[in-house]
Order: C-alpha cells, then structure tokens, then sequence
C-alpha cells in the first residue's frame, strides 16, 4: 500500500525550512526583546528613584525619625516597623501555609469537601487587599482587641500571603517524584514520616520561593495596614525585644504602635512641599533594596539547599 | 528459628497431561499438625513428586480488586523459605499486583479490595488480612523496585533509614548493621571510602544495590523484587543476578520477572501467570524444560509474551 503525498522538491524543501526556522529565531529575538525591556524599566525606575533622593542618602537618613523639617527627617521608624512587621507575617503564614499545603497534598481524600477547600484558598489570592485590612480591623484590632499594633499587622499581612504560600508549596511537593514515597513506605515509613523525612526536605525550595514571593508582596501592601491604623508620625521605636534583666526577651514590642516604610512613603508624597518628595524617592530606592535584599537571601538559601544534597 | 517440619509433595494425578484451558491447577492445602508448623501438600497434575518445601508464605485463594475488576483470580501458591521464586508472564498479567499484596503497596491507592489470605509462617498471621496493619506488614516485608529510587541523601543515610524508623540511635550499632548490609548487598568495597557522598553519585547498577543493602538492613522475612534488573545494562544485571543467588540462603525471595532466561537462571520455583489467573507452579528446572501445561510451553517457547 502506498502512501500517496504531493512530493515536494528539495528547493521548496529547503525555502520552506528557511521559513521555518525564521519564525524561530523571530520567536527568540521577541523574547529576548520583552524580557530586557522590563528589566530596563526596573533599571529606569529605580534609577530615577535613586536620583531623585540622591541629596537624602546616608546614615542620619537611616537613623532619624519623621520630622516637620525635610532635610531632618529619616526613616528609622519605618524601616524597622516594616522589618518587624515582615517577622510576624513569615513567622505565622510560613508554617501554617506549609502545613496547610502538606495536608491538601497528602492527607486529604479526593472528595467534594476537599475540592470546595482548594478552590477558596486559590479564590482567596485574589482578595483586595482592602478587603483583608477591613476584615483585620473589624476582628483582630476591635474584636480580638489587639489594637493598633505590630501584632495585628503582621497577622493582616499573613492572611494575605497565605495562599501565595499554600500554592507554592503545593506545586513543590507535587514535583516530589513517587519513587521516592514508594521507598520510604515500602521500609515501613508512615504518612508523616514520609512527609518529614523526605517530601518536606525534598520541597524545601519551592517552599522558600513560595516564602520570597510572599513576603515580597507583603512588604509593599499599604492599604490593609493603612486601615488598622499605622501611623505615620512616629518619633520613637517599639519596645526592644532585648532586654538587659531576666527573662532577656519580651514581647511587648508585638503591642505597640508602628509605622511602614509604605506608609511613610505615602504621606511624604502627600505634601506640597517639595523636599518631601526627595525623601519620598529614597524611601523607595530603599525599599526596592531591602526586597531584593530579602530575595537574595532566599535565593541564596535555595541554591545552598539545592548543592547540599544530603540533609 | 523454630525447625520446619518437611512438606511431601503429594503424588495425585489430577487429569492426564493434556491440553486444558487456562486454569488453575496446582492447589496447596494447609493442614494442621501436631508440630504447630503446618505441613502443605502441594498437588500436581503430575506422576512425579515435587521436591519437599519448607512454607515461608502460604497463598490461599488471593483475589484482588481494583474498583469492580478483578484483576487477581483465586491465586494459591506456596512460597518457599530461604528459596528464590520467581514469577513469570506476560505483561498485564497480574505478576506486579501479586507482589505488591505481599507488602501491603495497593492500601496506598484508593479504591482496592483484598479476598483470601497470605499466611505468613511462623507466626501466622494474614498479610491482607483486614485488621493487620499494613505497615507492620511493610516492616517485615521489603521490596525493592523496578526502577532504582534511592533517597537524596547519603549512601549511609539509605541504608540506615530503615533502622532509624525502628528506633535505632546508637551510631555504633547503625554503622556496624549499614556495613553488614552494604556487604550483603555486594556494594560494601565500592562504598566503603564513599559512605557520606550523595546516593544519587552512584552508577544505575550500584544505585539498585544500594536499595537492595537498604531493604537487606531492616533484615526482612521475605524480600520482593519487582523486575529489579529491567532499567539495568547486562554487567549490572549479572551482578545483582549473582547477589540474588547469594541471597537464597539467607532470606525468602520472590522476584518478578519479565526476562525468562533470568528467571531459569536464578529461581528455585516459578510460577507462571497469565491474566491474573495461576497457570503453573512448579520447580524451575522443571518449568523450564518439560512443563505440564500447553499454555506455559507456548510462553517459555515464545510462541506469545
């Protein structure tokens, strides 16, 4: 039986093969084209931020607080409110999301209970973020009586990047190939040893990245922690966690008023007077530096994790 | 070890040897003894007298379903003690689902269904019994599979990864039990200088031993092997084929094969399997060169596989 086919010449053979690989290399040049143009204008935006608050530069910037004087004012409050703040989130979302995470992947059974739980956690991604700042509000600062506090912000916070976490580490533990499963239950391993001793390890950085990609977010939002009330005049810091007597650690830093380096952000950009707006510009070259200061810790931690193969 | 009393097989010619259809012949039935061990008579279709068998697992009646299907149909096979058995067929016909009742692998997919019995010897008790849990099962049962899986951690971390979920913390205890492992695995000269480099560093052939000394440290009552050698070149294959010899002393193997020749090589008993149903048991050599039924001659004579 013969296969009947319009035979082609080796001439159009090779024009069409051209063709072919035209669009490829078309393809290529294209993405390579997107791909410098956004980091081109990451590179223009934070270098007009860095020449705007060029004249604020430098260490009284770092250690002064918010004054009425432009040239006085400085950032200290924000910036270890933000850090502080940054703490809680990752201290609670990290191991909540994780464990949420691990309990989808691995305990749950497949039925409609279960589906209707996914589908919310990925439907919760795209809540405003308003909306978490009225919820925090009305239940943790009113409700629950937190107040106006670090606490209550780091909690908001953690609500919001909750499920950024619990879809990352589930895409990571999915990645997490079967063999290995079957060879730790075939020793006699239960459930959650097999999860402990090996898919736990095994995810780890796609855990971490579902961490940066969180914390990422967060350290920018502005509108829920606008709504349960940071300030945006503070003149002093929380409450130390150090302390010189017994028992060396407190927490009552976790109660105090605060302010963000968005926030501080924000209200210099409100006023007319235009030093402000110079000290706004370095706030947020700042800010752009301590993200990827966190992003580059994380992805340091990955590629250790990555090259150290036994655990 | 408490001493087996010997099983005889019984002479009883069932049906003369003729054509028949794919059936399960050869029956096992345990009967009791004054000893406590029970003494099986294992019947077949056969004037000659197969060699006695001491009874590690007696399989009686199996039937395993996945959902509605049954895909395991009335399985009774002795297996021996301290002797390899291999299991033979072509694909899709249940030999993978068999091995897998031994330890327990199916209660990790929804949806299945154990009927009949493994009894366990000396102590009886029922692999797929419903109140026996599975992963005591799996504590006395190892397996080592097709595919070479060991864990990314360190050669001395697979091997004894098996000891620390039992308990074992002393140091000195773990390295002198992954040494005897390692060395019963024939990888210890290779690992020794190595035995806190990555597992995954090691060739495909030397990665299968190590999940062999893996599942050798938690010094199982049976160990399973499924198609262990399919994903391995010839040099690695003869290598493990030679460890699996070594192995016959010293603990119950049941291997998988999709190689016949591999399966003439190392086995002591054979069972062929064809669509979830037994066919033939017998002693290898037997199997191998004059076996009873049409059925099995075709496949050993690759008339289908």
């Amino acid at each position: 039986m013969s296969v009947s086919a319009a035979t082609v010449s080796p001439e159009q053979l090779r024009s069409g093969l051209t063709r072919r690989k035209l669009m490829d290399q078309i393809f290529v040049v294209a993405g390579l084209a997107v791909m410098l143009g956004c980091l081109a204008i990451l590179a223009v935006l934070f270098i007009d931020l860095v020449r705007d608050g060029a004249p604020r530069f430098g260490w009284d910037f770092l250690t002064n607080f918010a004054s009425r004087r432009a040239e006085k004012a400085g950032i200290l409050a924000a910036w270890v409110g933000t850090s502080l703040i940054m703490l809680v989130t990752a201290v609670c979302a990290v191991p909540v999301g994780v464990m949420a995470a691990i309990y989808l992947e691995e305990y749950a059974p497949k039925n409609w209970f279960t589906a209707v739980v996914e589908i919310n956690v990925t439907n919760l991604a795209g809540v405003p973020s308003i909306v978490y700042g009225l919820l925090a509000l009305g239940l943790l600062v009113h409700q629950l009586e937190l107040g106006q506090s670090i606490l209550a912000a780091g909690l908001t916070l953690a609500l919001l990047i909750l499920p950024i976490v619990i879809v990352a580490t589930r895409e990571s533990i999915r990645s997490v190939p079967n063999a290995i499963r079957e060879a730790a239950y075939g020793l006699g391993a239960t459930r959650w040893e097999v999860t402990k001793d090996h898919v736990l390890p095994y995810s780890t950085g796609g855990i971490l990245t579902g961490m940066i990609l969180g914390l990422s977010r967060a350290i920018g939002e502005t509108a829920p922690i606008i709504t349960i009330g940071a300030l945006s005049f503070i003149a002093f810091l929380p409450d130390a966690p150090i302390k010189s007597e017994f028992p060396f650690v407190s927490f009552q830093w976790l109660h105090d008023p605060f302010t963000a380096m968005p926030i501080q952000m924000f209200n210099w950009v409100s006023r007319p007077d235009q030093a402000f707006q110079s000290n706004a510009a370095a706030a947020g070259a700042i800010l752009l530096c301590m993200t990827l200061a966190m992003n580059g810790v994380a992805i340091f931690i990955r590629y250790r994790f990555r090259k150290k193969i036994n655990w | 070890m408490q001493p087996m009393t010997e099983a005889h097989g019984a002479v009883r010619a069932a049906r003369p040897a003729q054509e028949s259809a794919l059936s399960n012949e050869s029956s096992a039935k345990p009967s009791a003894t004054s000893g406590g061990t029970p003494r099986i008579t294992v019947a077949v279709d056969d004037t000659r007298q197969m060699r006695a068998l001491n009874v590690k697992a007696a399989v009686d009646n199996l039937n395993f379903y996945y959902g509605t299907h049954r895909a395991l149909k009335n399985l009774t096979i002795p297996i021996a003690d301290k002797q390899v058995t291999a299991l033979i067929g072509p694909s899709g016909c249940g030999k993978s689902t068999f091995l897998r009742c031994f330890n327990r692998m199916h209660d990790l997919q929804p949806n299945t269904r154990y009927e009949g019995s493994i009894t366990l010897h000396p102590d009886n008790l029922n692999l797929v019994g419903p109140g026996v849990d599975p992963i005591e099962v799996r504590m006395r049962i190892g397996m080592v599979f097709q595919k070479p899986n060991p864990f990314p951690k360190s050669i001395f971390e697979n091997v004894a990864y098996g000891l620390r979920l039992r308990g074992l913390r002393n140091r000195a205890t773990l390295a002198e039990e992954v040494e005897k492992a390692l060395r019963g695995a024939a990888l210890w000269d290779e690992a020794k200088d190595r035995l806190q480099d990555s597992a995954l560093a090691l060739s495909g052939g030397q990665m299968q031993r190590l999940c062999i000394a893996r599942a050798l440290a938690t010094t199982p009552e049976i160990l399973l092997f499924d198609e262990p050698t399919s994903a391995l070149d010839p040099i690695a294959t003869a290598k493990i084929e030679e460890l699996i010899s070594t192995l016959r002393d010293q603990v119950t193997v049941l291997i998988v094969t999709h190689n016949m020749q591999q399966a003439a090589r190392v086995s002591d008993y054979t069972a062929f399997m064809y669509l979830g149903e037994l066919i033939e048991f017998d002693e290898a050599a037997k199997i191998f060169t004059n076996p009873n039924k049409k059925a099995t001659e075709d496949y050993i004579t690759g008339r289908y596989g």
